[in-house]
Order: C-alpha cells, then sequence, then structure tokens
C-alpha cells in the first residue's frame, strides 16, 4: 500500500507541489496576498508577525515559518520582505535554498515601492512556477507519509464517531510504517493518565505529563482573574450545545483520534519527528496554529473531525474533514469530505469506517483534491505567540 | 419506538442519547436495560444512570470528566447545570 507524491531533495515525499508566497513580516502581507492571487495555484503564508518581537517569540515566528516553507507539500518559495524587519528575508531564503526548494526574494523597500514589488514578485514566482510545473508524482512508501490528526467544532459524535474512525484510521497507518501526530495540549486535560499509560518509555511518559501540567498552570492563571470570570470557559459555547460539559470530557473523546498506538514522544511546535510511528505535538487548541505546527512538523495530509461543522483549510496541505453527526454532514456537504455517521445509526462498522478513511487518504495523498482545497478555504495557517 | 442510550464504558455513570428523548420516552441503554428518562435530552447529551450524590464523580468513557455539583436523580439530563470540572479553572465552577 503506497501513494504517489513529489521527491524532495531532503528526502521527503509531499502530496502537493505549491509555490508558496510568504511574506517574512506583515508590512509585506499586501506585496504577498497580490502576487498570490496573480499566480494560480500558488498559496500565500500571510501572518501578522515578523517585527517587535523578541527572545523566544520571535525564534517561534522564524523557525515557524521556516519550517512551513520547507515542510514536504512546498516545491518553491518565493520570499516578501519589506526590508527593515527584525525576521530577515535573507534567514528564511537560506533556510529554503538549504532544503533544496528553488527561492526567490523580493524587497518592498529595494524595488521601491509595494507596487514594483509586486511586479518584481510575479515574475519571479512564475519564473518559479515554471520550475516546479514539470515535476511529476513518484511512488511514495508509507513510511514517508505523515498525517495530522485535527478536530474542532467538536459535538459529542465526535467522541463517539469521527474521532474513533480517524483513530482507526491512524492505527492502520501507523501499523503499515507510516506516522500521526496529534496535538492541541489544551485539549487533552483530564485524559493524561491515559496518554502516559500508552507512551513508549517512562521518559516520553513523564514529558506527556509535565507538557498537559505546564498548560494546565497556564490556564489556571489565566482563568482565575476576576475582571475576565466571564471570559473562562476551557471549552467552546458550540461545544457545550453539542453535549460536551467538561473540558475532560471533551479531551476523553478527542484522545480516540489518536488511535491506540504507542505514543513515541512529545514533539515541540512544528518540529519533525525522526522515525515513524504516532506523536504528540505541544500546539495551542485553536484549530489554524495546531493546524499549522502539524503541517509544519511534516504532516502531508490533515484529517480534521467536526461535529459542528466547519468550513475551513490550509494552504500548505489537503485537509479531509469527517463528522460523526449526519446532520452536520447533510447540512456541511459543500465543506464536509467523509461521513462517520454511520457508526451511530449501526449502518457501518467502525473497522469499515476507518479502513475506508485510510483508502480516502491515501486516495487525497496521491492528488485527490478535498473540498476545502476546491473551495480555496486557506484560514488554517496561523503563527503562535510566545504566551507571557 | 424505543429511543436509544450508548453507555460507552462499562464504569459510566452516565449514556449518550443516541436520538433526542422526551420525559416518559421509553430508552434502551447500549441494547440493553431500560432507563426511565426524566427530562428532555438533546441528541448527543448525557442521562445520568444512576442516582449521584452532590461531589461525587461523573464518568464517561470510563474516566472523570467532573463532579455532580447538586444530587442528581437517575433519568436525568445531566450537563452544565448539574456537572462542573476544575481542570485547568481552579476555584471556578460553571
Amino acid at each position: 500500500m503506497n501513494f504517489f507524491g513529489y521527491a524532495r531533495k531532503d528526502g521527503t515525499f509531499g502530496v502537493r507541489n505549491h509555490l508558496v508566497i510568504v511574506p517574512t513580516v506583515f508590512c509585506g502581507g499586501w506585496v504577498a496576498r497580490k502576487i498570490a492571487s496573480m499566480i494560480p495555484g500558488s498559496q500565500c503564508l500571510n501572518h501578522p508577525v515578523g517585527c517587535s518581537q523578541v527572545g523566544y517569540d520571535l525564534e517561534l515566528t522564524a523557525h515557524t515559518l521556516k519550517r512551513a516553507a520547507t515542510s514536504p507539500n512546498v516545491g518553491a518559495v518565493l520570499v516578501v520582505g519589506l526590508g527593515c524587519e527584525r525576521f530577515k528575508a535573507s534567514e528564511l531564503a537560506e533556510a529554503v535554498a538549504a532544503s533544496g526548494r528553488p527561492v526567490e526574494t523580493v524587497i518592498i523597500q529595494e524595488e521601491g515601492s509595494s507596487v514594483k514589488a509586486l511586479q518584481a514578485g510575479v515574475r519571479l514566482g512564475t519564473k518559479l512556477l515554471r520550475h516546479i510545473q514539470t515535476e511529476r508524482r513518484v511512488e511514495a512508501p508509507l513510511a514517508s507519509l505523515a498525517v495530522g490528526l485535527e478536530c474542532g467544532g467538536t459535538d459529542a459524535t465526535s467522541g463517539i464517531a469521527a474521532n474513533p474512525t480517524l483513530g482507526r484510521m491512524s492505527d492502520k497507518l501507523i501499523s503499515r510504517g507510516g506516522s500521526a501526530i496529534f496535538s492541541e495540549t489544551t485539549e487533552l486535560l483530564g485524559a493524561e493518565h491515559i496518554l502516559a499509560s500508552r507512551a513508549v518509555n517512562e521518559k516520553v511518559a513523564a514529558e506527556i505529563l509535565s507538557t498537559i501540567a505546564r498548560t494546565e498552570e497556564y490556564l489556571a492563571r489565566a482563568t482565575a482573574d476576576e475582571m475576565y470570570a466571564h471570559r473562562s470557559a476551557l471549552i467552546s459555547t458550540g461545544n457545550f450545545d453539542g453535549g460536551v460539559t467538561t473540558v475532560a470530557e471533551k479531551a476523553l473523546g478527542n484522545i480516540h483520534k489518536a488511535g491506540t498506538q504507542p505514543i513515541k514522544g512529545v514533539l515541540g511546535f512544528g518540529e519533525r519527528p525522526t522515525a515513524p510511528g504516532l506523536y504528540l505535538m505541544d500546539t495551542p487548541g485553536q484549530d489554524a496554529e495546531s493546524v499549522t505546527g502539524l503541517v509544519a512538523g511534516g504532516c502531508q495530509v490533515v484529517v480534521f473531525t467536526t461535529g459542528r461543522g466547519t468550513p475551513t483549510g490550509s494552504p500548505l496541505a489537503p485537509v479531509i474533514k469527517v463528522t460523526g453527526n449526519a446532520v452536520t454532514y447533510s447540512r456541511m456537504a459543500d465543506d464536509i469530505d467523509f461521513s462517520a455517521a454511520g457508526i451511530i445509526d449501526g449502518t457501518e462498522s467502525l473497522e469499515e469506517a476507518g479502513e475506508r478513511l485510510l483508502r480516502e487518504v491515501l486516495e487525497v495523498a496521491s492528488g485527490k483534491k478535498v473540498k476545502a482545497e476546491w473551495l480555496g478555504h486557506d484560514e488554517l495557517f496561523a503563527v503562535p505567540r510566545a504566551l507571557g | 419506538m424505543v429511543k436509544r442510550l450508548l453507555q460507552i464504558d462499562e464504569r459510566d455513570n452516565v449514556a449518550v442519547a443516541l436520538e433526542e428523548i422526551l420525559p416518559g420516552d421509553r430508552c434502551s441503554v447500549s441494547g440493553n436495560g431500560d432507563l426511565k428518562v426524566l427530562d428532555k435530552v438533546p441528541f448527543g447529551h448525557k442521562v445520568a444512570l444512576e442516582d449521584i450524590p452532590p461531589g461525587e464523580k461523573v464518568v464517561k468513557y470510563g474516566s472523570e470528566i467532573g463532579r455532580a455539583t447538586v444530587a442528581i436523580r437517575r433519568g436525568s439530563w445531566v450537563h452544565v447545570h448539574n456537572l462542573s470540572s476544575d481542570r485547568g479553572r481552579v476555584g471556578r465552577t460553571g
């Protein structure tokens, strides 16, 4: 069981061959977005950071953009700088070049204006596009495929149908040599005892517990502020409406998406695993930040379970939407790719749904577009800020 | 027609409504055992399978999801009005 992808010089395989336009600072955002709009098929990694930051916060921006711009689905990169920002265009361009990808840079202050930079950028971008469009898919081993396990807009069906289906898919993928990464540490509170018991060794178990404890300490401090008592809910209105009452209940349903394979390690934000298997990545619980971490960490495909329904997509990876809620599936058919509702009404077994989802993942990995790609959804890119 | 409730783990003291339930509806819990449901329960929400005293653990997926904030009677709807967790929000309820 294999897939067809684009062989990269750094040894990874992409499931897409994107030209990405990356501003190194928010000041270059307009130029980057305009360039992307003029080059069909290119993707813009829009973000609001890149300057007036210090220490780990600036490093987090730098390594997120570098890892995202060198993630497997990226074929070539056009860097857009302003010229005076702290995260320099040259640093990003050097990281891209080191990965073996073609890269070009346009600096607004050197070109003279945003309009001149746009003109130069479109020329450089089309040149890069010509370079990558002759590349062809080749057969790639499952050992080179990593799937991001995401959930958002959780309701009670997530924990009993969609997440178990994703977990079954993940188990099957890993048993055939592939990898999966789950994330969103804020949404693991109450399930840490189960995750720790699944760690490959004591060290990883301790790391899982300390990662979740650190996040819980932060949340406890933030929610203790009386002035913002009305902002202290840890789960969302739609979660409550969907029958989820507490953060622990959400977590216990959430972890089903990570199946039953042993957890090999805890990854930092956007960090790549060094061997196949199942990993936990320490990310915020916000979908866009989480998916950015997963993709920067090397996931070529993301599977996103949702009970309430969400339309979002990533500029860097196909995001397969899965719901276990039959009503949501019929209402949001424009956005949702896969129904696991048969598990609830008894028309499909978990085993059948998991196998069907794995086939879907491999077809998408080999080029089949998901609904979010057809519609051009690209909300799932966000550079997280270091929490104070 | 008998309405369906799902008890996910045998340790659970709540079950999930697999369809909307109205007071007095006949319900079966995971295909065996009847339960008289006292409240209107929306799709996906929880019903107590036994009397749960205040402060006692509410268990779903075989693990604690929070504590009862008031006495919960068997057959009652279980949600934010009678269940809370202080995970990540020390000293807060609701």
